[in-house]
């Protein structure tokens, strides 16, 4: 059956060809997003960097100086300095949050390409993310050098465990978004509730608080008798349930602590991020096919 | 026959019409997943087989399924049933300034748009310079393509899906939108492109564009293949059938969108006087006599002189003529067109007129054998055929005497 091997090979070179294609074309229009947000602003890219810098001198005076949260003490790097704890919550919360909506609306927003040419259609949503990660890659090599100004360089013996975590992040993020990019296109609403719901997802994440914070509620309550079964309403744990929280807190342990995550930790990330990018490549290997028709 | 490039087989697609195009939670959940909608069958079982290297036309009326077809054929579009095999590359221009992004410039657009096609970046690289004197925009280049013009818009994107040297070319109207200089340009790179054993699929209004350089073509009515052939005798086909032209009072017969119409032909002596008597080579002025209901921008007029047994003698229109009217106004009117002298052999022939839109993808109106004249024997009457020419025999070799001219009479 040497006919049968031939197409065989034929096809796996075709499919080769094609994700070569897909990966020019990723880089491309993710290229193209990058060069287009900025352009015709007379600061062009410094503005990536101002926003966080203002929301974190925002965050800082109102949370640290203000209401005077607790602020944490790095384990082993003894840093005690509440905008930088603040600024790696700050920043990787825009990275995760706009990677998600930019994903989730890339169907939409590029529906001029879509109903002209044929091209894998995930390759708008990962650009997409791509492109914010770029992004949130030069934030982070800031947060760094300011941290190992403050602590010490020994940040830097941590830093290669950013990059299983941060793979582990972009998967969470691309599942995510596979699956609300279609769901947006025939549910328009959700565009609108899922801003909402991003906002309660904000505090939930921990974004300007530490979990200290919800540990001192959970004893406050307790002290005053709120109980469920005698035991202490499970205020941490439920608050430890949202993986983003997980993810924040990873990055904090890394940057912050110079310390390494827990393997809990990393199992914790590890699932929901391989089983949130199953899902949505599933659904959107599904629904995608008649997408155009719908926009 | 050779073998087939695209073989498109028992394709439908129908789209959902909804009742109340709603797409919010509070529609799905109401309707509890049953949406109101009905079926709009575009397609319903579309087979045909393209051979290699050859140039297939798309015919039909607005909404017929042309573009849908062609999307499916891209791959943009999922057909509902049956399947279409394309061997090789594909480039399609679907629409003017498909994959640009406005913000960005021309350059840039080249690199994101041939990726998208499926070039790769040292492949843009080499062609760069090709692609970017082929489109004509020249210094715009780097401008942002927002301010481009439309037409710049489709040299440009035109430009970058014939530099992907595709195996199969589809191409919806989209190339309208250029001026004369670029259509021209793009003829000669569809025959090119049929030299190098490439395949081209076109959808065009313009009817004599498509008889003139399509191999075959298909007609589509209602999203049903009528036809599939040659395309002189499917272009013929859809011009009888789909102008559905109607019988006119003054005899002839008479089809067009009637924005325009014209109402009679008059047919009178060079001098303006009665035509009876015209001979051949005598001189004749033709008096259209037309009735506008709207504005009209640059209209085209045509006209052509055939003979009773339908055979085309002759024709021209304004813009060969180097007349074409910046407007008309709404109102009746009359246009004349003066021909100094009719080479023609006695006999009945028909004059039929035509108006078209600027581009000639719009026909306002068609009237058919509107009016006819009959030319009566003049001096030169001793031939057959259609026209006079001026001949003279004579050079006999080895000489002999001539009959003299008195005994031929
Ligand atoms: N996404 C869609 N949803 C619903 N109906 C659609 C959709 N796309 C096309 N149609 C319908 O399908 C029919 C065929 O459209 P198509 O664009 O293929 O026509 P066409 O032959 O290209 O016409 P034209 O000559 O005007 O370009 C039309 O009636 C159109 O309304
Ligand atoms: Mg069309």
């Amino acid at each position: 059956m040497s006919g049968g091997v031939t197409t065989a090979r034929e096809r796996r070179a075709r499919r080769a060809e094609e994700r070569a294609t897909a990966f020019s074309l990723m880089r491309n229009l993710a290229l193209r997003e990058i060069r287009a947000e900025y352009k015709r602003t007379v600061l062009g890219r410094v503005w990536s960097l101002l926003n966080p810098v203002a929301q974190i001198a925002i965050f800082s005076l109102v949370f640290g100086l203000l209401l005077r949260l607790p602020v944490p003490t790095g384990t082993n790097s003894e840093i005690h300095f509440f905008p930088l704890w603040i600024g790696i919550g700050v920043i990787t919360w825009a990275y995760v949050s706009g990677s998600i909506s930019g994903g989730m609306s890339s169907l939409l927003a590029n529906q001029g390409l879509l109903t002209k040419v044929y091209f894998e259609r995930s390759v708008l949503v990962v650009s997409s993310i791509v492109a914010n990660t770029t992004t949130y890659l030069t934030e982070l090599v800031v947060l760094v050098l300011i941290t190992a100004l403050i602590g010490g360089p020994a940040v830097l013996l941590y830093v290669p465990l950013l990059v299983p975590l941060l793979a582990l992040t972009i998967a969470f993020v691309i599942g995510l978004s596979l699956m609300l990019s279609v769901a947006l296109v025939y549910f328009r609403d959700l565009q609108h509730l899922w801003a909402i719901f991003t906002q309660i997802w904000m505090y939930a994440s921990g974004v300007m608080f530490p979990v200290a914070l919800v540990q001192q509620a959970q004893d406050q309550l307790a002290s005053e008798g709120v109980l469920v079964d005698g035991q202490p309403l499970p205020l941490v744990t439920i608050f430890e349930l949202n993986p983003t929280e997980r993810i924040l807190a990873a990055f904090r342990n890394i940057i912050y602590d110079y310390a390494v995550p827990s393997l809990d930790t990393w199992l914790y990330i590890g699932v929901w991020a391989f089983g949130l990018l199953v899902i949505g490549t599933l659904v959107f290997r599904r629904f995608s096919r008649n997408v155009v028709e719908e926009l | 026959m050779t073998e087939p490039a695209i073989v498109v087989d028992g394709v439908s697609k129908s789209f959902r019409v909804y009742q109340e195009r709603n797409q919010s939670i509070k529609a799905a959940v109401l309707r509890r997943g049953r949406s109101r909608y009905t079926d709009f069958h575009a397609l319903q079982d579309v087979s045909f087989e393209i051979p290699k290297g050859s140039t297939f036309g798309l015919l039909g009326r607005n909404g017929s399924g042309k573009s849908t077809l062609l999307k499916v054929m891209a791959r943009i579009l999922n057909p509902d049933a049956g399947s279409i095999t394309m061997d090789g590359r594909v480039a399609a221009m679907l629409e003017v300034g498909s994959g640009f992004h406005p913000e960005l410039s021309g350059r840039e657009n080249v690199y994101l748009n041939g990726a998208i096609l499926g070039m790769r970046k040292d492949e843009i690289d080499a062609k760069f310079d090709r692609i970017v004197e082929f489109s004509g925009v020249g210094d715009f280049i780097d401008q942002p393509v927002k301010n481009y013009s439309s037409g710049m818009y489709v040299r440009l994107g035109f430009s970058v899906s014939i530099h992907v040297e595709p195996d199969i070319l589809l191409v919806d109207e989209v190339l309208a939108v250029g001026d004369m200089d670029f259509q021209e340009k793009c003829m000669e790179k569809f025959a090119q492109f049929r030299d190098q054993g490439r395949t081209v699929v076109v959808v065009s209004h313009g009817l004599e564009q498509m008889r003139s350089f399509c191999d075959q073509a298909a007609w589509l009515d209602h999203g049903v293949v009528q036809d599939v052939g040659p395309a002189r005798r499917i272009v013929d086909e859809y011009a009888d059938s789909s102008h559905a032209a109607k019988p006119v009072d003054g005899g002839g017969m008479r089809f067009g969108t009637g924005e325009i119409a014209v109402e009679r032909i008059e047919l009178l002596a060079r001098d303006g006087g009665d035509p009876d008597g015209l001979q051949t080579g005598d001189g004749m002025l033709m008096r259209a006599h037309y009735r506008a209901h709207e504005t009209i921008e640059r209209p085209v007029l045509g006209v052509s002189i055939g003979t009773r047994e339908g055979i085309h003698v002759w024709g021209t229109h304004g813009f060969d003529a180097g007349w074409v009217p910046e407007r008309i106004e709404p109102g009746t009117g009359t246009i004349d067109i003066r021909i100094d002298g009719l080479p023609l052999l006695p006999g009945m022939y028909d004059v039929s007129t035509v108006i078209q839109d600027f581009r000639r993808t719009v026909i306002y109106d068609s009237l058919q054998r509107g009016a006819s004249f009959t030319l009566q024997r003049g001096e030169r009457d001793n031939a057959g055929g259609i026209v006079a020419l001026d001949v003279a025999f004579g050079g006999l070799d080895p000489e002999q005497p001539i009959v003299p001219l008195s005994r031929l009479r």
